[in-house]
């Protein structure tokens, strides 16, 4: 069982949770993950990890309440036990030798990208950041990225806050106004970094992604989480989370995360009504 | 007199009918009687053929003996100090071509039931015993073990048997291995696994689960906290497909998968939160128990039409007889001398079909089994719309990847000696990590050794 420390309501459908994990927290790096279960005979699913305190013992997840776990996670509080917590999983974030490199992130996605952008920051990496929201009440973490960035730009789909226009748009600017990157690092959804993608293949810049396929054991047993990349089936849990975007086939990537949505629907719904139920 | 029938005590099992709807197990087990006259089949030979079939040696006619006198918990300690699951061993293991193969009474007629007869002393124990078995005293030793397998639950009780303080570390959330996420509920329940488990730590064994050595600790660190020795016994989990296209599709999923939604994740159960999709028809493809387990529970979670599709003829299957026997008769549909070249797919990426061609035997290959050959031209379309791969597993690098000083062989297979030594001092390994996929019983005889080997070890180290 494992404690939840601190629980921060970050928008109306995303929550940040401290979780006590001292083994893990000794070991996680950026880009890897964690599986938790939050019940006994609760489905096992990943979620990269955020943040992590090596000292206080803590690893932190950020997490967008889309389906019946998320949901029934988000309904537990400071002091509440997860069942299962399990990592760190997956192989790090290729950080060393940058010297200049633009973090792209959207949505939750920026949970992820955050803790990449910070350790390249501290390694003394030029850090250009582009995060990007469907509108302002759904931003995160905008004064960390500012904190672990040397330029940073807010993009919301309807201006809201920041500039209105997508994160294609921040980084191709960026870009034509002579900025040289070493690499680009984009986490979001699957369509947004399938066109940051098409974006950094016309100018010849190299792209990472992470990826976050359905899975179970994170380990690479089940082979649920396989991608193909250039051509060859790869699993996302031990050969990944992180890809070469510009191999990464998006298409059936987008096709096999919707496999189970009509029963993710149907099963958050049922929890809901649960939960209504003890209101 | 011994009872000279030259047939077994048939298996009480569910009518096929029944069964191919529910998850509840197959075989009933024998009642005391049943047991009884099984046991007078025994002959009692001085010189046990049967127990020098048996990778962890039992005593086998000294625990028949006792069922004939009726005392059944005689019988469960003469196979408890041989054997630390024989509830387990005498549901999964392959008697035939094991201890029953050896049974005199096989020359004329069939061999003495054994397998069935330790199942019933197992359960008989279960059922009658309430004694929680006495931690031995510590020796003040510490050895650690990784993975709550067959190999590794097996190693870690006569570890704890010998006295030393056991911690066995396990990557997912529940212990048992195999023993719960591949093998069916209807075939080994899971309250059984449990039950063993629950033994084990009640002899002092530490269960520490979601521990993934290689990532949260690694072998070194074992070494650093005071593990005076190790075993690996992190199984073959990694599977494997046929590189064929379509395989990305949606309703493709590896045995492993599929086994571990329905049985580890209860996916079979109404309101489960794992998801598995419901399909009409599936296609299982290759020929072991695995591939018998996935078709069986695909039956069970409602398919109408079930096809296990093997290269090979159903002669040259791997899987046990009683399996092949026990899928037929639930209506599973047979299609060997049969290869599968593609996965069809419709616009959304779901599975619609499965792209087949007739095979026929050659010459034998280096595995002494006749090659199989395609036929030109023979192609056909299997209407499917989900298809299993169940052709096969690797050893997980994990461990030897971020391990200095473990040897691997060219399959990635940790190579140890006949006693589980690998090429790190200290360090052993023993079960599918050592030899590939295999059976549960090999892997539990590889514990043991290695138990041994460890105990040797340590004692000489002082």
């Amino acid at each position: 069982m494992y404690k939840i420390i601190r629980k921060q309501v970050l928008n109306p459908t995303v929550t940040l949770m401290e979780v006590d994990a001292p083994l893990i927290a000794k070991k996680a790096e950026p880009g890897q993950f964690v599986i938790l279960r939050v019940d006994e005979d609760g489905e096992r699913i990943p979620l990269t990890v955020a943040d992590f305190d090596r000292e206080k013992g803590t690893i932190t997840i950020i997490f967008q309440i889309v389906g019946a776990t998320t949901e029934k996670l988000n309904h537990l509080n400071e002091g509440e036990f997860i069942h299962d917590f399990v990592g760190p999983l997956g192989t790090p974030s290729h950080t060393e030798g940058l010297k200049k490199v633009a973090v792209v992130g959207g949505g939750v996605g920026c949970a992820i990208a955050y803790p990449i952008a910070k350790k390249l920051h501290n390694n003394g990496c030029e850090v250009h950041s582009i995060v990007g929201f469907r509108n302002k009440d759904l931003v995160i973490l905008e004064d960390e990225f500012k904190a672990a960035s040397n330029v940073m730009k807010m993009m919301t789909d309807d201006g809201s806050y920041g500039e209105k226009g997508l994160v294609t748009d921040a980084l191709k600017s960026l870009i034509d106004a002579g900025n040289q990157y070493d690499e680009v690092i984009a986490i979001g959804p699957l369509v947004m970094m399938k066109f940051v993608c098409k974006l950094t293949k016309e100018y010849g810049i190299k792209t990472v992604v992470s990826m976050n396929p359905i899975m179970i054991d994170g380990t690479g047993m089940c082979g649920g989480c396989r991608l193909t990349v250039g051509g060859e089936t790869k699993f996302a849990c031990v050969d990944g989370p992180d890809f070469d975007g510009h191999l990464v086939d998006f298409d059936e990537a987008l096709e096999r995360g919707a496999m189970y949505k009509e029963f993710e629907t149907a099963k958050r719904e049922e929890v809901c009504n649960l939960y209504k139920g003890v209101r | 007199m011994p009872n000279m029938s030259l047939k077994k005590n048939e298996m009480p099992v569910q009518e096929p009918n029944v069964r191919n709807k529910n998850f509840s197990e197959v075989a009933l087990g024998y009642t005391e009687e049943q047991a009884v006259d099984e046991a007078e089949r025994c002959l009692n030979c001085k010189n046990k053929p049967c127990t020098g079939g048996c990778p962890v040696s039992i005593d086998i006619p000294a625990f028949i003996a006792k069922i004939k006198e009726r005392d059944f918990e005689g019988a469960y300690q003469v196979i408890s100090q041989s054997s630390s699951l024989p509830a387990v061993c005498g549901r999964v293991c392959p008697q035939e071509t094991q201890c029953e193969s050896k049974c005199v009474r096989g020359i004329k007629g069939e061999p003495v039931a054994i397998g069935r007869l330790e199942r019933f002393v197992a359960d008989w124990h279960n059922a009658h015993s309430t004694e929680a078995p006495v931690a031995p005293a510590k020796n003040g030793h510490k050895c650690a073990v990784i993975g709550a397998g067959p190999s590794g639950l097996t190693c870690a009780g006569d570890l704890a048997k010998m006295g030393y303080d056991v911690t066995v570390f396990e990557a997912l959330h529940l212990a048992g291995g195999v023993l719960v996420y591949g093998i069916p509920e209807f075939r080994l329940p899971k309250s059984i696994v449990q039950r063993e488990v629950d033994n084990l730590k009640a002899l002092g064994v530490k269960v520490e689960t979601n521990v993934v050595i290689g990532r949260t600790i690694e072998v070194d660190e074992l070494f650093e906290q005071g593990f005076e020795a190790i075993f690996i016994g992190s199984g073959a989990g990694l599977p494997r497909f046929m590189n064929i296209p379509g395989e990305n599709l949606k309703g493709v999923y590896s045995a492993n998968e599929f086994l571990t939604r329905v049985n580890l994740m209860k996916a079979y159960k109404e309101g489960s939160d794992t998801p598995i999709k419901k399909n009409t028809s599936v296609a299982v493809v290759g020929g072991g128990n695995v591939a018998m387990d996935a078709a069986r529970c695909a039956k069970r979670l409602g398919a109408e039409n079930v096809y296990i599709v093997y290269r090979r003829g159903e002669e040259e299957m791997p899987a046990r007889n009683e399996e092949i026997e026990h899928a037929k008769e639930e209506g599973i549909i047979f299609k060997t001398l049969n290869n599968p070249v593609e996965i069809l797919g419709n616009e959304h990426k779901f599975v619609t079909g499965m792209k087949c061609i007739e095979m026929e035997l050659g010459e034998p290959d280096a595995s002494g089994r006749r090659r199989p050959v395609e036929k030109p031209g023979s192609e056909f379309v299997l209407d499917v719309d989900c298809v299993v791969m169940s052709i096969g597993t690797s050893p997980n690098p994990l461990i030897r990847n971020t391990t200095e000083g473990l040897d691997t062989n060219k399959h990635g297979c940790f190579i140890a000696d006949e006693n589980g030594a690998t090429s790190r001092e200290g360090v052993f390994a023993g079960g599918d990590a050592v030899t590939g996929a295999a059976t549960v019983i090999l892997a539990m005889g590889a514990g043991k050794t290695a138990a041994k080997a460890m105990d040797e070890y340590i004692k000489n180290k002082k």
